[in-house]
């Protein structure tokens, strides 16, 4: 049997918004987690880490970051999927502006540098 | 993507969720991308500026017991924003559960920890600006753009962080004084969380991207 068929539109239950209900230690770990990382980001600084290793460690714990806020405390790990692709997709134009203007300032300084 | 095509095609409502929560998302989404630029912008500029960048760990360093410790003042903002967005998911799980007096007096703890932010960068402003000379048009660290991107980004973004201790100012005072009783589940307090946590989610990225690279 299609499991179609067993599809209840949202609108038929009484209560159709999902269950938000989480014990508080829940948050409690999120928070720690994020104190956790943000102490990490700033140990990188602290014992001077350069180059390609500080960059990428940068981007990785500011990417972890931002996934638990959003994901746990903005609550969108448990939204409606099409609530989740609306508000996760348009910001992949900005990834797209990033690496276009990535290309265009290694561009000035390779033409910078050829005419020097 | 089966979900997603039932949630776009069963001819009702997508979102299934209160507009005020639809419009906050709209809202925060045009803000991810006024924010986006302005860093994208940034990246830009220190790409290809002539000179060298300003040592942020040397601009932003705190004199303590006669040693500079690179970064502490913005370091120790961190943790407070991340606290207040910690205490303000903690009053929002109250306002589900209906519990006025938590969820406001978390809200008012969140307004304390942005006041305490607001106050730290109107310090670290005050100190770049009148003891380090740092001005939007040049400075004595390096490249001159630095000024500008400094007080233009995290000026956007202290004033968000201003306007959410309005906003949850407002609400929480309303939650307590029993306005919204029954109205709707302290579904305007979920809102202004998600605007709260968004102003902690834009710190995350300008204290990565700004501060440390």
């Amino acid at each position: 049997m299609n499991d179609d068929t067993n599809f209840k539109h949202p609108s038929f239950y009484p209560k159709a918004e999902p269950d938000n209900s989480h014990p508080i230690s829940f948050y409690l770990i999120a928070w720690l987690a994020l104190f956790i990382l943000s102490a990490l980001s700033y140990y990188i600084d602290y014992v001077n880490l350069e180059g390609m290793v500080r960059w990428v460690l940068i981007t990785i714990l500011a990417l972890l970051k931002a996934g638990l806020i959003v994901s746990v405390f903005m609550h969108l790990a448990w939204e409606r999927v099409a609530l989740i692709y609306t508000i996760l997709l348009p910001p992949i134009l900005l990834i797209v502006m990033l690496a276009i203007f990535a290309n265009d300032g290694n561009a000035i300084n390779v033409l910078r540098y050829s005419l020097s | 993507m089966n979900d997603l095509v039932k949630d776009w095609s069963s001819d009702v409502s997508t979102f299934k969720i209160r507009w005020s929560k639809a419009m906050m998302w709209i809202f925060l989404i045009s803000d991810t991308f006024i924010f986006g630029t302005f860093l994208i912008s940034y990246m830009a500029i220190r790409l290809t500026v002539v000179d060298s960048w300003p040592d942020t760990s040397q601009v932003f360093a705190l004199h303590v017991g006669g040693t500079d410790v690179p970064l502490l003042l913005i370091a120790i903002m961190t943790f407070i924003l991340i606290s207040s967005s910690g205490t303000m998911a903690i009053a929002v799980n109250a306002a589900n559960k209906k519990d006025k007096r938590k969820t406001g007096i978390f809200m008012l703890l969140t307004v304390l920890g942005g006041i305490a932010f607001v106050s730290m960068q109107a310090f670290e402003w005050t100190k770049l600006i009148v003891d380090e000379g740092i001005r939007p048009w040049g400075n004595d660290f390096g490249a001159q753009q630095f000024g500008s991107f400094f007080f233009m980004i995290t000026g956007f973004h202290g004033l968000h962080v201003l306007i959410g201790v309005i906003y949850l100012s407002i609400v929480s005072k309303r939650v307590l004084a029993g306005r919204y009783d029954g109205i709707d589940d302290y579904q305007i307090v979920e809102v202004a969380g998600l605007y709260w946590h968004f102003v902690d989610l834009v710190w995350v990225f300008i204290f990565a991207f700004f501060y440390l690279w």
